[in-house]
């Protein structure tokens, strides 16, 4: 079934009693040429470009509970591509392009909404730094703005400009960035990716990855065995766990990062607003509700949510940056497990094992990434050679040390990022 | 989360900085190798579960100290100075 506004009008004068369900239940098949574990928005997105670009569609996404209920399901919702190295730039550039198109593509509303992102800076160093990244950004063919304290006051007139700890110089202006529907997302790429053949399997936990001479040959799961020739492991937050079920281990750490929302107000903030020095950003979604975050808790877990002193810092920051907010009500908060690489960037690469790939430690940043990531993922996995927007994300680069990605020049160490 | 401090007793974790896996407390030799060195630096098992890890008592007496804590639940377990380490926290 197509959907359209006119399809909408039409259900709605005829009791929405024609739609259809928007994928398929299947049960695994014994062998697939290509098996995607983790049914989020990236296993999802590279089952929906291997069937498009590729023509690959004998594949199954197995996920172990529901579609998307992973870090798709927990994040803000932030797309942008604001970076500043060779590798980054290029990769979020070509991300923020498929998104640009992706409603049409998918033909699924994921109310991608380009209401501009601004980074807020403190200093002339900072000024500096973020001229840098503006122009880096415009040299990549994205676009930025520097805007200075009044025209941003102009825009923003709500933010303590004068505060004592981080008063305000100005902020970089990314027109092209925004916000988009999470679930949307995931359901949107899901229904295209069944449309053409690919099935999708829920309630399936992959527990043990078959290798036979170095190569792999299929999973075991909690639906029975399933062989396939290639197989895709992207699952962020639970990549350490899938891989060493290979035998493998990954320059990554498991951490939590948290994330809040008010109950719903009248508009208040039309942009995504980022205040670095605080550890704070925010946006209010489209039901009106603020949402926002700020750094993670910084120690390793798999809980799914954070603990009070990373909840009460961030409620400080907000209520420093915009005191008007401090009299919403908090509505819920939720954690995230995110895959913490050493150097802050992911990894989309083969793996030591043939034919068992790998897309992982996207840290905080995995949601603008979903449709990039998976262009590039299906790429990789369909014809042994990385894509040219994802070279960089290689596995080897921690151990080589060469063409690390420091975004954030921090060093290649766990706890830095 | 209320960590025991082998010096001050037990404490809120707002006292304390965590500086990652107890791989950290396992410097290689100069001449382990790159593998040792890259094995040190970035690979580590995170499994959930429990897990040891170090732990600064920034804002109290200032010592270093091994805390095993559940990653899935936060529980804390236990906790020693990072110099008394014995063979049950190896590595």
């Amino acid at each position: 079934m197509r959907y359209s506004g006119l399809r909408v009008i039409r259900e709605g004068l005829r009791g929405q009693k024609s739609w259809t369900r928007a994928w398929r239940d299947p049960a695994p098949k014994a062998q697939y040429d290509m098996i995607i574990i983790g049914g989020g928005g990236h296993g999802l997105a590279t089952a929906y470009y291997l069937a498009k670009n590729h023509g690959i569609t004998n594949i199954a996404v197995l996920e172990k509970g529901y579609l998307g209920g992973g870090n798709i399901g927990r994040n803000t919702t932030i797309v942008r591509a604001n970076y500043l190295l060779e590798g980054n730039s290029q990769f979020y550039s070509h991300s923020l392009k498929l998104w640009e198109g992706l409603e049409q593509d998918l033909n699924y509303n994921v109310m991608h909404s380009q209401r501009g992102i601004i980074n807020l800076f403190h200093s002339d160093g900072q000024r500096d730094a973020f001229a840098r990244r503006g122009n880096a950004m415009i040299n990549q063919g994205d676009d930025a703005i520097l805007l200075d304290r009044d025209e941003l006051r102009r825009m923003i007139p709500y933010l303590d400009y004068d505060q004592t700890r981080f008063p305000i110089f100005g902020g970089l202006y990314h027109k092209r960035g925004g916000t988009a529907r999470h679930d949307a997302v995931a359901w949107g790429y899901a229904r295209a990716a069944d449309q053409r053949g690919v099935d999708l399997i829920q309630n399936c936990e992959v527990r043990g990855i078959d290798v036979h001479q170095g190569r792999v040959t299929g999973v075991q799961t909690t639906r029975g065995a399933i062989s396939a020739g290639k197989i895709g492991v992207v699952v962020a937050g639970r990549s350490s766990q899938v891989a060493a079920m290979a035998g493998l281990r990954l320059p990554i750490e498991s951490h939590v990062l948290q994330a809040f929302v008010t109950e719903g107000l009248k508009p208040a903030i039309d942009h995504v607003i980022t205040y670095g020095m605080g550890h704070f950003y925010i946006s209010q979604s489209d039901k009106g509700g603020l949402v926002f975050g700020g750094d993670l808790d910084f120690y390793a877990s798999y809980a799914s949510r954070g603990n009070l002193p990373t909840a009460e810092h961030v409620m400080e920051t907000g209520m420093t940056l915009m005191p008007m907010i401090g009299q919403a009500k908090m509505l819920r908060s939720w954690g995230g497990i995110m895959d913490m690489s050493s150097d802050g960037s992911p990894i989309i690469d083969k793996s030591p094992i043939e034919g068992l790939y790998l897309n992982c430690g996207w840290c905080y940043g995995g949601f603008k990434a979903v449709p990039g990531s998976g262009y590039a993922f299906a790429h990789l996995m369909a014809t042994d050679q990385p894509h040219q927007s994802a070279e960089r994300y290689r596995l080897d680069r921690f151990e080589t040390g060469r063409d690390l990605m420091d975004e954030e020049g921090r060093g290649s160490q766990h706890n830095l990022h | 989360m209320r960590i025991p401090c082998p010096i001050c007793g037990e404490r809120d974790s707002r006292e304390f900085r965590p500086k990652g896996d107890i791989t950290y407390a396992d410097r290689p030799a100069a001449e382990a190798g790159a593998a040792a060195w890259h094995s040190y630096l970035h690979l580590r098992d995170n499994q959930p579960g429990q897990i040891v890890e170090i732990w600064r008592h920034t804002h109290g007496c200032g010592a270093w100290i091994s805390v095993t804590r559940n990653t899935v639940s936060h529980a804390i377990l236990g906790a020693q100075l990072l110099r008394d380490r014995g063979q049950d926290h190896a590595g």
